[in-house]
């Protein structure tokens, strides 16, 4: 695997205030069809997360319609995403607002 | 509970009891699937919820995801579903192979629930008059039940 040689970035003179790019955030959409295990089952297996944060965030898709199930650069919510939609849900991303 | 698929008391894998009449309906679903995952038809609903936008409000970076990750998506679920029928008469398989079970079995109840258009409080009631939609949902009705047991076992 390459790796880079770490860059000597310049720093800021002054107030400027360095603004980080806004994260990206993964929502999953509620579906009729879906089984709530299997939601469950998915989210502990994609994310690691534990039983009760996995039906936490099972019964927020369920009840509200929707849920934030992870976040983070770009690239990590597309990689998420992709692995959604091979797991048959639905699940889309967008910046966080 | 002892349902149809538990996992093995030795030897690691998993047990799948089931009927030999079960498993002829089970046989008849990867034509379905392969069906559906050939016909190229990206406005079909079916297609749609197999390949959803990633972008909710963006057409372009939708289709440039899409342009990415469909064909390794494809490829996924076509080896699942490979695994999938090459087993389906077995009373053993292991955990990949359970798993590559699971996910045939979640995409077949997609597209028929896409297709019935089901919802969260469907009922047979609701597909009985005409034998096509009420066989189909009868079908719906029990891989739910066999993926909930499929799910039951890998989470135990």
């Amino acid at each position: 695997m390459a790796q880079t040689a770490p860059v000597e970035t310049e720093r800021p003179t002054g107030d400027e205030e360095i603004v980080p790019d806004l994260p990206w955030i993964v929502i999953v959409w509620n579906d009729p069809i879906n089984l709530m295990s299997y939601v469950v089952y998915v989210f502990q297996k994609l994310f690691g997360y534990p039983r009760e944060k996995a039906t936490t965030l099972m019964l927020d898709v369920h009840h509200k319609g929707r849920a934030v199930v992870s976040e983070g650069p770009r690239e990590k919510c597309e990689f998420d995403v992709a692995r959604l939609h091979a797991h048959g849900l639905w699940a889309t991303m967008q910046k966080d607002r | 509970m002892a349902g149809p698929v538990r996992r093995s008391r030795r030897g690691g894998g998993f047990d799948i009891r089931i009927s030999g009449r079960e498993r002829d309906v089970l046989a008849t679903l990867p034509e379905t699937l392969r069906t559906v995952l050939s016909s190229g038809d990206a406005g079909d609903p079916v297609a749609r919820r197999l390949f959803p936008s990633a972008y909710l409000d963006d057409e372009a970076a939708s289709r440039e995801f899409d342009d990415v990750v469909r064909d390794d998506l494809l490829e996924r679920r076509l080896a699942a579903i490979a695994t999938f029928e090459r087993t389906l008469r077995a009373d053993h398989v292991t955990e990949d192979e359970l798993i590559d079970w699971l996910a045939a079995l979640n995409d077949v109840r997609l597209v028929l629930g896409v297709r019935l258009a089901v919802t969260e409080e469907s009922t047979s009631a609701d597909f009985a008059g005409d034998d096509e939609t009420e066989t189909a949902f009868e079908l719906y009705r029990y891989l739910s039940y066999l993926e909930e047991n499929v799910v039951d076992a890998l989470s135990a």
